[in-house]
């Protein structure tokens, strides 16, 4: 194995996982709204917010897809080492990962199931950058509206009209996050 | 409602102080060590070892000194600790015939490979009280018989019973296989179960529960005739796959309790004659609940071996699996002692308007 | 002198693994230099049988686990994975297993796996002759009208 694939994990798991952790969770809470995370120093082409979610959310019974230039063997030998998730075709991910283009078409992850709309995917678009500019976002967690610069809305559209199924979207950019969960309803401004 | 939080902060505070002093008991009196504990009720450690469903002697004997010997509360204190600890990997499957062994006897054969081992049983003890364990200062332990020189040779394999019926196709077969198995610690147990999943259960479950289970198949519900084929018990190495190293290494060795029973069996409307097997295998020396944990596995297995379902508890899969979970059975039972005062204030309501309903209409008819 | 057989990585894993933490500290107290890749972590392994001894397997229960990978100065790398929750016995085995793949894997070989071996060894021993004490030799009775 690549030696620098050994590193870049976290060094001080405890601390930095519950903090990381918690600013998920606050991200998802309240869409559109930038947070920042650290932790995790992850091979080219992951963003360190990326690497730091991947470190948090998935484990060895998460199945990961990569996409585009994320599937390279660095980013691979890296998840092998510091987390164990198994790697997965996109229609069976519990989890996706790369840039928006890399993860056409998004209709193929799972949206979940009427009796369990958990068992769906969770996508993470690694992006050049994040801003409140862009689509309207309001619904649940925002209190009357806010922006994103999301890279389209009519995917997010379509997805919003399967609620309560549908997948949920992290948005990732150097340390910054941002989430655009199911419930959330997008406009272009 | 201020005000009673409050108390109740205060009586529960001084509940577990109180719960602390007596823990220790008369101060005058020595306190347990966890070595102690860990070397000396070494069958007690095993139990909430193997019904925590987690190995590790150090954290077991604690358990049991904080739970002041209750050993169903000191299985929820290792089953709470475990939900800690991220799963790192699966095992590669034990291989009990190359066990260590410490004991291993068949009531089948009388003379077999490897010879019949009683090991430090108490099978043969006449069971009356020995005082002299009460007196202080027992007699220093006997000297261990001096090693033999470390020899080059690998240690004789002692060889499973059931591999001799093997040879002459009178025992049904297990074959080996890679398949991953189903985790009632990850996924929901749904029924019907594979008999991976129930064997799970088993050895996670109740050593009472079973072991009444495993009795009324005995005393006829359920038509098995079990012997116990083979038990052994001793030490087996673990051995994971290192993902970063692409081979598996050895990182302990644990102890184990393996049961084979031989039931006789007429055959049925699928399969021919022959003996079939029950299999019991729990985490450390649990001998009673590794030949009770076969003999529940093989009543469990009457459909597929196209047996008739005579009713019997044992063979009911819905009632014996749901069951012998110990912590989700103490744990719904001691919830109802929980405050239900608004659900018992319904009921009284209801009890009297009830009553004044039956006081009038008898009132209406005279 | 005999040369003895290099070990391969996966025994003397094993042998720091099973090795009691004391011991292992005794004959290595001080660890070299080292960076840390993967800090000792704990967690579990699920154990798992086989049906019948030797068909299917099932989940047994779990285990304690504790994990560490270090690298030295030179750039080995080294990896422990050990039964139980001693995290320096992890460290310090992650770093004998990385010394062992330069040239000071003759000298710890010597000073450090052969001693646990024959520990290991010994103990097993031991108990063996305890368990073959309780053997029972049914030949060994000397029936009366045979004299």
């Amino acid at each position: 194995m690549n030696a620098h694939a050994l590193e870049g994990g976290f060094t001080e798991a405890p601390v930095q996982s519950a903090r990381a952790f918690r600013e998920i969770l606050e991200a998802v809470a309240r869409p559109g709204t930038i947070h920042r995370v650290q932790g995790a120093r992850p091979p080219a082409p992951l963003s360190v917010a990326a690497g730091t979610a991947l470190l948090v959310l998935t484990d060895p019974t998460t199945h990961l897809h990569l996409a585009g230039r994320a599937d390279c063997p660095a980013v691979r030998e890296w998840i092998a080492f510091h987390i164990g998730a198994p790697l997965a075709v996109a229609e069976e991910a519990d989890f996706a990962l790369g840039t928006w283009d890399a993860l056409q078409p998004v209709s193929r992850f799972r949206i979940g199931q009427p009796e369990y709309p958990d068992r769906s995917a969770t996508l993470i678009v690694d992006c050049d950058r994040l801003v409140n500019h862009g689509p309207t976002l309001t619904g649940p967690g925002i209190e009357n509206a806010t922006w994103l610069n999301l890279p389209e809305t009519a995917a997010f559209d379509a997805n919003r009209a399967l609620f309560p199924l549908g997948f949920d979207t992290l948005f990732t950019a150097g340390d910054q996050i941002a989430a655009l969960p199911r419930s959330t309803r997008v406009e272009a401004t | 409602m201020y005000v009673a939080v409050k108390g109740g902060e205060r009586a529960i505070d001084n509940a577990h102080q109180w719960l602390a002093d007596e823990r220790r008991g008369t101060l005058s009196v020595p306190e347990l060590t966890i070595p102690q504990i860990r070397e000396q009720m070494k069958l007690a450690v095993n139990r909430v070892m193997a019904e925590g469903s987690l190995y590790d002697p150090d954290l077991a004997a604690l358990a049991i000194k904080q739970a002041r010997g209750d050993l169903i509360e000191a299985v929820f204190l290792i089953r709470a600790y475990r939900t800690t600890l991220p799963r790192l990997a699966a095992t590669q499957p034990i291989d009990t015939g190359a066990m260590a062994v410490d004991r291993r006897i068949s009531a089948t054969f009388k003379d077999l490979p490897g010879g019949q081992i009683l090991g430090p049983t108490f099978d043969y003890t006449h069971r009356l009280l020995d005082f002299a364990l009460m007196a202080e200062g027992e007699p220093a332990p006997a000297a261990p018989p001096t090693a033999p020189a470390p020899s080059a040779e690998p240690e004789p394999r002692v060889p499973h019973v059931t591999s001799f019926l093997n040879r002459d196709g009178l025992i049904e077969a297990a074959e080996p296989s890679d398949a991953w198995p189903p985790d009632l610690t990850r996924e929901p147990m749904e029924l019907p179960a594979d008999r991976t999943l129930r064997l799970q259960a088993l050895a996670r479950g109740d050593e009472g529960f079973v072991l009444s289970m495993a009795y009324s198949t005995q005393r006829g519900y359920g038509r098995t005739h079990a012997f116990v084929g083979e038990l052994r018990i001793g030490t087996v190495a673990v051995a994971v796959e290192i993902p970063e190293l692409g081979f598996a290494v050895e990182i302990g060795e644990i102890e184990l309790t393996e049961c084979e029973t031989v039931n006789q069996f007429k055959g049925s409307r699928t399969e021919p004659p022959q003996f079939t097997r029950g299999y019991g295998l729990v985490l450390g020396q649990s001998e009673r609940k590794a030949i009770a944990m076969s003999l529940v596995d093989r009543a469990l297995r009457w459909q597929e071996l196209g047996e008739d379902f005579t009713g019997a508890p044992a063979q009911d899969e819905e009632f014996v699996l749901m069951h012998c979970d110990n912590i989700q059975a103490t744990g719904f039972l001691e919830h109802i002692k929980l405050p239900h005062y608004v659900d018992f204030q319904a009921e009284l309501e209801l009890v009297r308007k009830l009553r004044a309903e039956a006081v009038a209409m008898r009132e209406a008819a005279e | 002198m005999t040369q003895a057989s290099p070990l391969s990585r996966k025994t003397w894993m094993a042998t720091l693994a099973k090795a009691a933490p004391a011991r292992l500290a005794a004959l290595f107290p001080d660890l070299p230099p080292h960076a840390v890749l993967r800090q000792p972590e704990i967690g579990a392994v699920m154990v798992r049988g086989r049906v019948g001894g030797t068909g299917v397997p099932f989940n047994l229960g779990e285990m304690t686990v504790t994990r560490a990978s270090v690298r030295l100065a030179s750039g080995e790398v080294g990896h422990a994975w050990v039964q139980g929750r001693d995290k320096l016995h992890a460290l310090r085995a992650a770093a004998v297993d990385a010394l062992m793949q330069t040239d000071r894997a003759d000298g710890l070989t010597a000073q450090v796996l052969r001693p646990l071996e024959v520990d290991a060894r010994t103990h097993r021993e031991i108990r063996a002759a305890k368990a073959a004490g309780t053997k029972v030799d049914f030949f060994t009775m000397v029936r009366g009208e045979d004299k």
